[in-house]
């Protein structure tokens, strides 16, 4: 390099480089450390309210459920929301999904092949939510219909589609079948669904953090001109966040239909909503290029918790919805002004 | 012409930015009924005057009269109801409305409605009174029409329209013709006569100055912020007024060295978009730096995405060391070694609320895997590290975002993300716009350097100084072709402004030699 500039001056730059780089992992992580707060203080709030029933590991286990459903399509949306999208089918997937599984495994298809396994079917529902997402995200990049529209289609299709597979009636396992297990077992008390959320969740955690494609995510949320003129292929990425998406609400549509035991083309109604909701109080902008796993899953779980504790309070189930409504405000709010003034 | 009442005076006017002097000490006078041509190179500070006298901006000194009356133009609704009118590039239109009720939008006739309690719009009469106004332009234009179904000269009309319905006695049209066609010119320029026998008074800015000749009654040149002509048409030259615009002491900043010039490297042939860009060719060697010179809306900015895969193309070839590439996106032109610096580095270039390592990083992300999946956010840094260091990007950590940055250091990160996928043609469209002197210095020795190390370099540029400074060739543009291919020592500004503003232009110029 010719042009040497003054050493000196390169020097404090390279200090002062290490110096903040110690603290801004810090800084990095203060969103999520303000929702993880709020979490544990709605916690000790509930225990000191209920401290017989809160921590029961019965108690825990029917949190530890709710959030594994709205964490894991929260964590589908935030994806999506990041490249500036939005996901409103996921409600309605649930209940497609999860009648095609009850039928498949009882039934199998209309007469033409015998009842399957557990494997291949929720493979196949698996595929079928990754086709589902594809479809919608092909729809965006390709057509540039915009992301709510497209959605919003299949939410009414798959909802349709569910009533109309089952004439509206329930597909119900018979108790103690294995598929069961799935979404009402536990292994050392924490529920089945829990510990796949985590996995998951650490899929994407790792997608999202540490491989290009997590990178490039961010990037086409951020500014898809600058990543299309960067080399990003930015419909692919796109597609793969829509895909993740369906495949996400595959996977809780099998889990609901597994804990409740039946498929059902009522279940999940407004779900998407709320895992809308918990990407959001997790810090997810709407603005797109900004969003985590693990505020997708803590968002999730304050949702959760309150939820909860709100039950044992013997809260009004209508209040329950007045304070939950307030605490989404709150949250975005909050999070706004957060948004603003780091904007120095 | 006759000697008309003086409507509009501007005395000493000045304006500045930070860094810049956009306006410094203008005067200028118009006259009722007459035709002001406003002329001058980009950034010479015809839209700022333009915004002063629109409310869009406040001057920083000078007095504007308003029929011998000093006035202080407040805003652009105080602009209006002092009757000073303009229309910009980019239409003031709500497309899915009627004519009608763009006309009067804001101000539309109301009656009183069911039993005199509600005021609701009067549509019958609102429609008549626009068709009144659209009849004084001539314009065959229903009230009724929807605007997003008109051709964008009768948009045009629709916003003269507008002006007309607010009583405008200064019309300020901002480069009206760049968008329209041969025959809507000529429309245009029909309306334009019969708004000055109505006495109304119109400046007119233009890159085109064929046009000037043509429409106006006076031009008056800016250059730097600065009034350096005005003269009846009548009485001057275009080659006068060419002078005029560029006639800057070249300034002995451009740290351009030699680099020894190699094989080709680059070659587009026939390179056609349809109405934007006509059948470019030139070839591009290693070592070289070929600047692109052109007026805005020339087509040069459209000729480099076409190249880079940004844009799509209708016809064209593009070889690469001799071989023919197939480029369809970006990622194809950055395989074949294709780097592009876009023109707004803020809109195209940066992800502004990533961290400088990632935008740095962001073309070249498939370098830093390993374990086939997992991207090491060390290896990124360390790249982006050493970019930092050889660029002296001011930043106090990697992981700053980058929307915190001063503009040239901003610029030098959306470089340094191409100095590290080693491109072998490095497109740079306006490198050095809206950055200080010293970061531009910068980036100029740093354009030097790689096409030391063989980079052959396109430099798209409206500054003339920086085009002569760095080029080692230049191809000028004009609407959408190629009107020459200068060697280094042959341009002048004279030369190039004059292929810049059209092949006509350039003959009458070359006719009789300036001094």
């Amino acid at each position: 390099m010719k042009d040497t500039s003054p050493a000196a001056s390169q020097q404090t730059t390279t200090r002062s480089a290490k110096r903040q780089a110690a603290v801004s992992p810090a800084l990095f992580r203060f969103r999520e450390a303000s929702v993880l707060i709020a979490f544990l203080v709605l916690c000790l709030f509930f225990w000191w309210r209920n401290p017989d029933v809160f921590l029961k590991p019965a108690n825990l286990a029917v949190i530890m459920r709710f959030i594994a459903t709205f964490g894991m399509l929260a964590m589908g949306e935030v994806l999506v929301i990041i490249t500036r999208g939005i996901d409103l089918s996921v409600g309605s997937m649930t209940a497609f999904t999860g009648v095609v599984t009850a039928w498949l495994i009882l039934k199998g298809i209309g007469g033409l092949l015998p009842p399957m396994g557990i494997i291949p079917t929720i493979l196949i529902v698996l595929t079928i939510g990754v086709l589902v997402g594809i479809w919608h995200g092909l729809f965006v990049t390709k057509l540039g219909i915009p992301p709510f529209i497209i959605t919003l289609g299949t939410w009414l299709i798959a909802r349709g589609l569910a009533a109309y597979i089952t004439r509206g009636y329930p597909q119900v396992f018979p108790s103690e079948h294995p598929f069961l297990v799935l979404g009402q077992g536990t292994v050392f008390s924490i529920p089945i669904s829990f510990l796949i959320l985590l996995a998951v969740g650490v899929i994407i955690h790792i997608i999202l953090n540490h491989t290009a494609l997590g990178y490039r995510i961010y990037a086409v949320g951020g500014n898809i001109d600058a990543a299309r003129l960067s080399g990003v292929n930015v419909d692919r990425v796109r597609i793969f966040c829509y895909a993740t998406s369906g495949f996400l609400a595959a996977l809780t549509g099998i889990i609901l239909a597994s804990r409740l035991g039946q498929g059902t083309p009522t279940v999940g109604s407004a779900y998407e909503l709320w895992g809308i909701a918990a990407a959001v109080i997790g810090g997810t902008s709407l603005m797109g290029g900004e969003g985590t796993v693990i505020g997708a899953i803590l968002g999730a779980a304050i949702v959760g918790v309150m939820q909860n504790g709100m039950v044992l309070l013997n809260i009004s189930s209508y209040l329950q919805d007045v304070i939950l409504g307030a605490v989404l405000v709150v949250a975005v709010v909050y999070d706004t002004l957060r948004r603003r003034q780091s904007g120095r | 012409m006759s000697e008309s009442e003086v409507i509009l005076r501007l005395e000493g006017i000045s304006k500045a930015f930070p860094g810049v002097r956009a306006l410094n000490n203008v005067s200028l006078e118009l006259r009722a009924g007459e035709v002001l041509a406003l002329v001058g190179e980009n950034g010479a500070g015809k839209s700022t005057l333009v915004k002063i006298l629109s409310g869009a901006y406040r001057k920083d000194s000078g007095r504007i009269f308003l029929r011998g009356q000093e006035t202080e133009i407040e805003n652009p609704y105080h602009a209006q109801q002092l009757g000073i009118s303009v229309i910009y590039q980019e239409f003031n239109l709500t497309p899915n409305q009627t004519v009608a009720a763009n006309i009067f939008i804001g101000r539309e006739p109301l009656r009183r409605g069911l039993g005199q309690r509600l005021r609701i719009v009067d549509r019958r009469t609102m429609e008549r009174e626009a068709q009144k106004y659209l009849d004084r332009l001539g314009a065959r234009i229903s009230p009724t029409a929807l605007v997003r179904d008109l051709s964008v000269a009768e948009q045009q009309m629709v916003e003269i329209a507008k002006a007309l319905a607010v009583n405008a006695q200064i019309l300020i049209m901002d480069e009206p013709t760049s968008a329209l066609g041969e025959d809507d010119v000529e429309m245009l320029f029909k309306v334009v006569r019969s708004l000055k026998e109505q006495g109304i008074s119109v400046i007119f800015i233009t890159h085109r100055l064929e046009e000037v000749f043509r429409i106006a009654d006076r031009v008056v040149v800016l250059r730097d912020g600065l009034r350096v002509g005005d003269s009846p048409i009548d009485q001057i030259t275009p080659d006068q007024i060419i002078h005029w615009m560029v006639g800057r002491e070249l300034k002995d900043m451009f740290h351009k060295e030699r680099a020894e010039i190699g094989a080709p490297l680059l070659e587009v042939r026939g390179l056609t978009r349809r109405g934007v860009v006509e059948n470019v060719s030139f070839t591009l060697r290693r070592g070289e730096i070929l600047g692109f010179a052109g007026l805005v809306g020339a087509g040069r900015t459209e000729t480099v995405r076409m190249i880079f895969g940004a844009d799509p193309k209708d016809a064209g070839e593009i070889y690469i060391n001799g071989k023919r590439v197939d480029i369809r996106s970006p990622l194809d032109a950055i395989r074949a070694g294709i780097g592009l610096v876009p023109e707004d580095r803020g809109k195209q270039g940066l992800v502004l609320n990533l961290p400088v390592a990632e935008n740095i990083g962001l073309p070249t992300l498939h370098q830093y895997i390993r374990a086939r999946w997992f991207l090491l956010r060390s290896l990124l840094n360390k790249t982006a590290q050493a970019y930092v260091e050889k660029l002296n990007i001011r930043t106090p950590h990697l992981q700053q975002k980058v929307k915190f940055l001063s503009g040239g250091n901003q610029q030098k990160v959306v470089v340094a993300r191409w100095l590290a996928a080693q491109p072998q043609v490095l497109i740079m469209d306006e490198p050095t716009r809206g950055i200080d002197v010293g970061a531009k210095a910068e980036v100029h020795a740093l354009m030097s350097q790689l096409a030391q190390s063989g980079v052959g370099i396109i430099m798209i540029s409206s500054e003339l100084p920086e085009i002569l400074g760095m080029s080692d060739r230049i191809l000028v543009m004009c609407e959408g072709r190629v009107t020459a291919i200068l060697e280094r020592e042959e341009a002048t500004q004279e030369i190039i402004m004059a292929y810049a503003s059209g092949e006509e232009v350039a003959r009458s110029v070359a006719e009789k030699p300036t001094d």
